[in-house]
């Protein structure tokens, strides 16, 4: 087997999970950067339509190593998907299709799943909820709660900060609510 | 004048630093370790709907393997840079901004969370999901830069 064919085919938590541990040392050595992603959000309203809002009033050409840092993330995945894209169908525990196949949804050859996510499932109530209504969600509560999981979870939890702790476990409380007892009925819709 | 509520951005140390001048080029670093983390993003599956769904549901090990391992490898490698005093490229010592508590780590904590489960994506993810060829994430990100300002705009009002 050859090195791209290996690394064609998903890589497993152990060799996902430090490498993204990794990410909190070489940013910090590269220039004293923390790791956290969400706050990319911020500095793109700071930079477009800070409107006088006290909270956008700062300089975000500063932070602009975060902005070059989520233009990485969008190139590197253009990449993964072309010349290291795997051609096998996503592998999803038997469990979850069989309920999402009560909810229509078969399409596992991408890791968005192309039957919600899709431009005219935006004319629908439910395509609105999800891809709107989500990520308005995603949006203001990351910076509600002062940053997301590579911010909070990862970076403030390897600092040993205990607001962090408080974060995570709400992130989780969070999904485990929505996953569990919501978001079955915004599928069924 | 209305005593503003402190920024409790955990994200933004950099705001510390004397604005030193960045060029461009000097900012090419950070874009090269975000292509190796998109490929890590998409290649691990992270940014997945499907495994967003499975750790929910605990269905499966897989993320929680990811983020257990990465804080671990996080943790180990902030003491070993604290341990030899380490000094970052342009020879400073590294700093680590405290996190201070704030109501906002529960009530956005639990925000995020819930949108967290429908998107299958927290903010780096959304960047990755449109780069595997989703372009109609491109909406989702807008609703999340929203999201963003309408917090910069209300947060006065909000408890933290």
């Amino acid at each position: 087997m050859s090195v791209i064919e290996w690394l064609r085919q998903p890589w497993p938590w152990y060799v996902a999970g430090p490498l993204i541990g990794l990410t909190v040392p070489v940013l910090l050595l590269l220039g004293n950067k923390s790791f956290g992603i969400s706050s990319s959000l911020r500095h793109i309203c700071a930079a477009c339509l800070p409107a006088n809002i006290p909270f956008f009033q700062y300089n975000w050409k500063n932070e602009a190593w975060n902005l070059f840092f989520v233009s990485g993330i969008f190139i590197g995945a253009v990449i993964a998907t072309t010349l290291l894209a795997d051609p096998s169908p996503v592998k999803v525990v038997p469990a979850l299709q069989a309920e999402l196949a009560t909810y229509n949804i078969y399409d596992y050859h991408h890791l968005v799943p192309a039957d919600l996510f899709n431009w005219p499932a935006l004319a629908t109530g439910k395509g609105l909820l999800m891809m709107v209504g989500g990520g308005f969600l995603v949006g203001f509560g990351t910076r509600y709660a002062g940053g997301c999981t590579s911010g909070h979870a990862i970076m403030g939890l390897s600092t040993l900060q205990w607001p962090s702790l408080v974060a995570t476990c709400c992130f989780m409380a969070g999904g485990l609510i929505m996953a569990n007892l919501i978001l079955p009925y915004i599928l069924k819709l | 004048m209305k005593e503003l509520i402190r920024d409790t951005d955990g994200e933004m140390s950099s705001q510390m630093e004397a604005a030193a001048t960045q060029k461009w080029y000097q900012l090419i670093k950070y874009a090269v370790v975000g292509i190796f983390f998109g490929i890590l993003f998409v290649k691990a599956e992270v940014i997945s709907w499907f495994r967003i769904q499975e750790m929910f549901r605990l269905q499966s090990f897989h993320m929680y393997g990811i983020i257990g391992s990465a804080i671990v490898v996080g943790m180990l490698s902030v003491w070993l840079i604290k341990k030899c005093n380490l000094k970052t490229l342009d020879g400073e010592t590294v700093r680590i901004q405290p996190k201070k508590f704030s109501k906002g780590q529960v009530y956005g904590g639990l925000l995020f969370g819930l949108g967290w489960a429908i998107t299958g994506a927290c903010p780096g993810p959304l960047f990755a999901q449109i780069g595997t060829g989703a372009t109609v994430v491109v909406v989702t990100l807008l609703s999340a830069i929203a999201g963003t300002w309408v917090y910069g705009r209300i947060r006065e009002k909000l408890p933290h």
